[in-house]
């Protein structure tokens, strides 16, 4: 049996990893990388409260995060396709049209 | 199987790293597949079989093959632009990052964690029933509207993504 607290250390520097990965990289798909890491990490800690209670609800919704991450990469990643049809470049920085 | 679990969870993290410190994206996806597949072993070790084989086909498969075909169409050689480059704004964000995992952290890590009610199925449960049975059982009769939601959800993303690469912008 793996103690609940390793888990969700496990989850939490997982997490934080990938917030590093969305704040400080430039490049637009590693940042969307970075943001199924974040996904990955709150899977694992549900699976982790899913065993420790005796439920099955996490493991349920768990499915439901991976159809949204799914959604997430199909429609975020046309959307950088798109963007990169019109300025050429995939570094964030330069995605600057709805700035003011 | 504790010492399994802490080699799993060695790669993962290092595969995360490998994500944050990496230059070339395609390592960067590639380091990312082995993080997924250490979890998906992670989630065997927590008997989430099923959780686990879909982890491999859809995020290892589905979805990082998806990453990769567009880093495939949209790749550019020159990799120096993507550079980190440190200005205030970057270090205040890791400071901010660094707080959050804290945060996150010293939920369970200060005080005594209560944690709720057991559910209704203990890991004997599990193990006897089967637990892609338990979860199509829970799937059609207590989360069938959330079920029929999602698969909206999926049929919107699919048209939504067609549209948006198919427009030309002028």
């Amino acid at each position: 049996m793996i103690p609940l607290d390793h888990i969700l250390l496990l989850s939490a520097i997982l997490f934080s990893i990938g917030v590093l990965g969305v704040v400080l990289r430039s490049n637009v798909i590693v940042i969307f990388m970075s943001i199924e890491l974040m996904l990955n990490a709150v899977n694992l800690s549900f699976i982790g409260f899913a065993r420790s209670l005796d439920s099955m609800t996490g493991v349920v919704f768990i499915f439901f995060i991976i159809v949204v991450a799914a959604a997430e990469a199909v429609v975020g990643l046309s959307i950088i396709l798109s963007i990169y049809r019109t300025r050429k470049t995939l570094n964030i920085d330069e995605f600057n049209l709805l700035k003011w | 199987m504790l010492t399994i679990f802490y080699i799993f969870a060695v790669l993962s993290l290092l595969g995360a790293l490998g994500v944050l410190f990496l230059q070339n994206p395609i390592h960067c996806a590639l380091m990312l597949v082995g993080t997924f597949f250490c979890l998906g072993a992670v989630y065997v070790m927590l008997n989430a079989e099923f959780v686990a084989v879909i982890q491999v086909l859809v995020y290892a498969g589905a979805i990082m093959v998806l990453f990769l075909f567009v880093l495939m169409l949209l790749a550019s050689g020159d990799q120096t632009q993507f550079a980190v480059k440190w200005d205030a704004g970057k270090i205040l964000a890791v400071v901010v990052t660094i707080g959050i995992f804290f945060q996150i952290a010293s939920v369970f890590l200060d005080s005594e964690m209560t944690l709720g009610p057991k559910g209704d199925y203990p890991i004997e449960t599990v193990e006897d029933i089967g637990s892609i049975t338990l979860i199509g059982r829970l799937l059609f009769t207590e989360y069938v509207l959330p079920f029929e939601i999602i698969s909206i959800l999926l049929l919107v993303a699919v048209i939504g993504a067609v549209v948006i690469a198919k427009r030309r912008f002028n």
